[in-house]
């Protein structure tokens, strides 16, 4: 997952705002050299930490039972871990990787989606059928919405206006107002939605359907599906394409898609909806992050115990770092 | 009788759908239409079978709305879904003791209206129930009958079967005994015509995937053999090579007396040991936790099979209803046998009917009682058009003619 204030045209301002100082100031040749990447292992119930320089694990931190959705705060000083056997979102200290406090989540917190401001925090209650709104800076619950069966993906807009909530049984994005907390629109989808984000310039936001095969690019403003993409890789059986993590690069122009078993990330082009490429990763992928100067992609690979790193500008897989068991999700941070 | 509406009312309308977005990529966006409210009645009936062999022990003891609680969280399902559809969908329930005729609680839930007829009967009674809804505006679900006469030469166009025929079942399992090359099997056929039908199938499989039936031993200690079991299990099982014995005990009589008991070690599998079915406890991979937890929260038990092939089938009319938008019985029908019906059933991918017998297509489970060990198909077993057919009946060896 990226850190929401890389969004912004105005980088370097906002990340000077955001108080990166001197990170800022001299990490734009390569990844800063201070790079951390958080990845969530699902069946290990602990957080791999990975250097961003030499790419090797430098700490596990031991978390609540299922830790999957994982995010970070717009200044990247605080780690949020959805542990969903623990019913509770953690909150860790990037730095010292010390568990700081946890928030109340709803039963089975999934996926969350923080909003761009950096609070509050929107939360998917996968065994619940709601959505759960936290206020990140009292720790209170402020709202819960009801949504369709088995909530997971949770996609905002740049603006912090729209939440979009996919629900995996009901296959249905729901478009969800942050103003007044309540469903404008439900927009069927193809079967098992997993994961919904929008472009930085709010022209689309992008729907997977891991057992639809499809990825469905909504117009957020009509709410009309504009395209269905489907994938096809020779050699690899229709089945096994199951799309899931999406993530769109800050001048809104390249797509990557996690396809699941097929073990690839397809590389897509958000104008013409061409696949330019599809890059061979670790078994079963399915969450991406970008680096936080967006020079690589990261996919947690539950099957390989591993994550992949992608040079985006050679669009190539360069190297795997071994994680704990089932990584799920990945931020970074700077 | 036992008469239950579930969960009902319309619930808020939180917002419309717009019926372009659902059909795929629309190139020109028009206004959405607010869709006008849509029933949908179903009836569960379930004709208890005979009490098992061991009905005095707790372990084999099935639960009394084993099943039922698999429909009733289905229709919960479809109406959280068609809240946002002003869809709702009802269902009126009859459990049939064992001695009574099904056929007046089948006629009491057509006479109620019920347009979708979820069935765990014997194939026989299941046919008169088809037979006398002929001709009138009513799908029936095979949730309970594995025979395979049903999909070949027994098959009705009225009839949908959630529930998996033997064939596939032993399919599934010979996959996987294949792939590890245990391809030896010892046979032990028990005494019901069941029975033999299961132990049919595992000949069919044997053939099918290339293992060998080295010998096949029909089970005629008797009735209840649990106290004796550990003189006579020995000598059944003695004087023959095999990598593993496959059971077919439908009734339950002495499949789980057989493991730890063989002449020589070996593995069993079949109707006890590794046993080749639709759904287990343990099944938590492709989102299936999400489903165990939400039944385990509704009926405070596990989801077992026959719960899980009820609510296959209320979930099949609940995604055709989400998709056309219609509660018209051929619209549906003609969504459900096309080619964008996809059942999302937590293993890994889409299910979907075939068209020649009805059967859903459905991976298999292979478990045993505290773990699941596989689902096939297993990889590497081709299909020219959908792997889920190398289990059961494919479109050349189907004997089903609807015309009739």
């Amino acid at each position: 997952m990226r850190i929401p204030p890389a969004r912004p045209r105005a980088l370097p301002a906002r990340l000077l705002a955001a108080g990166l100082g001197l990170t800022a100031l001299t990490g734009f040749a390569g990844p800063a050299s201070a790079e951390k990447i958080f990845v969530s292992n699902e069946r290990d119930h602990t957080v791999t930490v990975i250097d961003g320089a030499s790419l090797k694990p430098i700490e596990t931190i031991k978390t609540g039972r299922r830790p999957r959705g994982i995010t970070a705060s717009p200044d990247g000083k605080l780690i949020y871990v959805c542990v969903s056997d623990d019913n509770r979102v953690e909150v860790y200290d990037a730095a010292t990787y010390a568990l700081v406090r946890t928030l109340p989540s709803g039963p089975d917190p999934e996926l969350f989606v923080l909003h761009p401001s950096g609070n509050p925090l929107y939360i998917a209650n996968e065994d619940d059928n709601m959505v759960t709104i936290v206020d990140t800076a009292t720790g209170q619950k402020t709202a819960e919405i009801p949504v369709g069966v088995e909530p997971e993906g949770m996609g905002i807009s740049p603006d912090g206006k729209i939440l979009v909530n996919t629900s995996e049984t009901t296959n249905m994005a729901h478009f969800i107002s942050t103003d007044t907390n309540e469903i404008v629109e439900n927009v069927l989808v193809d079967s098992r939605p997993r994961v919904a984000e929008f472009r930085p310039d709010n022209k689309h936001v992008w729907v997977s359907a891991e057992v639809g095969g499809t990825v469905s690019v909504i117009d957020p403003k009509s709410h009309q599906v504009v395209k269905r993409l489907t994938f096809e890789i020779p050699g690899v059986t229709a089945e096994a394409i199951q799309p899931v993590g999406i993530r769109i690069t800050r001048d809104n122009k390249t797509a990557y898609v996690a396809l699941g078993p097929a073990n690839r990330v397809a590389v897509v082009d958000t104008e013409t909806f061409a696949i330019r490429k599809y890059l061979l990763v670790g078994q079963r992928v399915w969450q991406l992050a970008f680096s936080p100067d967006e020079s690589r992609l990261y996919t947690t690979n539950g099957n390989s115990n591993d994550i992949s790193i992608i040079d985006v500008a050679a669009e190539k897989v360069t190297k795997s770092v071994t994680t704990g068991r089932s990584p799920w999700g990945a931020v970074s941070v700077p | 009788m036992r008469l239950a509406l579930a969960a009902l009312c319309v619930g808020a309308l939180l917002g419309g759908l717009s019926p372009a977005a659902a059909q795929g990529a629309p190139e020109a966006p028009s206004a959405p239409a607010k869709p006008a409210p849509l029933e949908f009645r179903f009836g569960v009936l379930r004709h208890f079978p005979a009490p098992p062999p061991w009905w005095d022990s707790l372990a084999t003891l099935p639960p009394q709305d084993d099943g039922v609680a698999g429909a009733a969280l289905g229709v919960a399902d479809n109406n959280t879904t068609g809240r946002f559809l002003k869809q709702t969908f009802a269902i009126a329930e009859e459990l049939v003791p064992h001695a009574d005729d099904p056929m007046p609680a089948f006629q009491r839930l057509v006479d109620g209206g019920a347009k979708f007829i979820v069935v765990a009967a014997p194939a026989d009674e299941l046919l008169k129930m088809a037979d006398a809804a002929k001709g009138r505006d009513v799908i029936l679900f095979n949730a309970g009958a594995r025979d395979d006469e049903l999909r070949q030469e027994d098959c009705r166009a009225n009839i949908l079967h959630t529930a998996p025929n033997r064939a596939m079942l032993t399919d599934g399992l010979a996959q996987y005994l294949a792939v590890r090359r245990w391809t030896n099997w010892l046979l032990l056929t028990g005494r019901t015509a069941d029975d033999r039908k299961y132990a049919a199938d595992v000949k069919r499989s044997a053939r099918k995937f290339g293992a060998k039936i080295v010998e096949e031993r029909v089970w005629n200690f008797g009735p209840d053999a649990r106290a004796t079991a550990q003189a006579e299990i020995p000598v059944f099982t003695q004087n023959v090579s095999y990598d593993i014995a496959v059971i077919a005990d439908e009734l339950g009589e002495f499949g789980d007396l057989i493991g730890w008991r063989t002449w020589d070690p070996r593995p069993t599998a079949g109707t006890q040991g590794l046993t080749p079915t639709t759904w287990h406890m343990t099944l938590e991979n492709w989102g299936a936790s999400q489903l165990q937890n939400r039944f385990w929260r509704q009926s405070k038990r596990g989801m077992r099979p026959l719960d899980f092939q009820m609510w296959l089938a209320m979930r099949t009319i609940g995604e055709a209803a989400a998709r056309t938008k219609s509660n018209d019985l051929k619209t549906l029908q003609a969504f459900i046998f096309g080619p964008d019906f996809e059942l999302a059933g937590f293993k890994g991918q889409s299910f979907s009917y075939r068209p020649w017998d009805h059967q859903l297509r459905q991976p298999i489970v292979l478990a045993q009682p505290a773990a699941m060990v596989s689902v096939s198909p297993q990889e590497g077993f081709l299909h020219q058009t959908n792997p889920l057919d190398t289990l059961g009946f494919d479109r050349p060896e189907s004997r089903c003619s609807f015309a009739k």
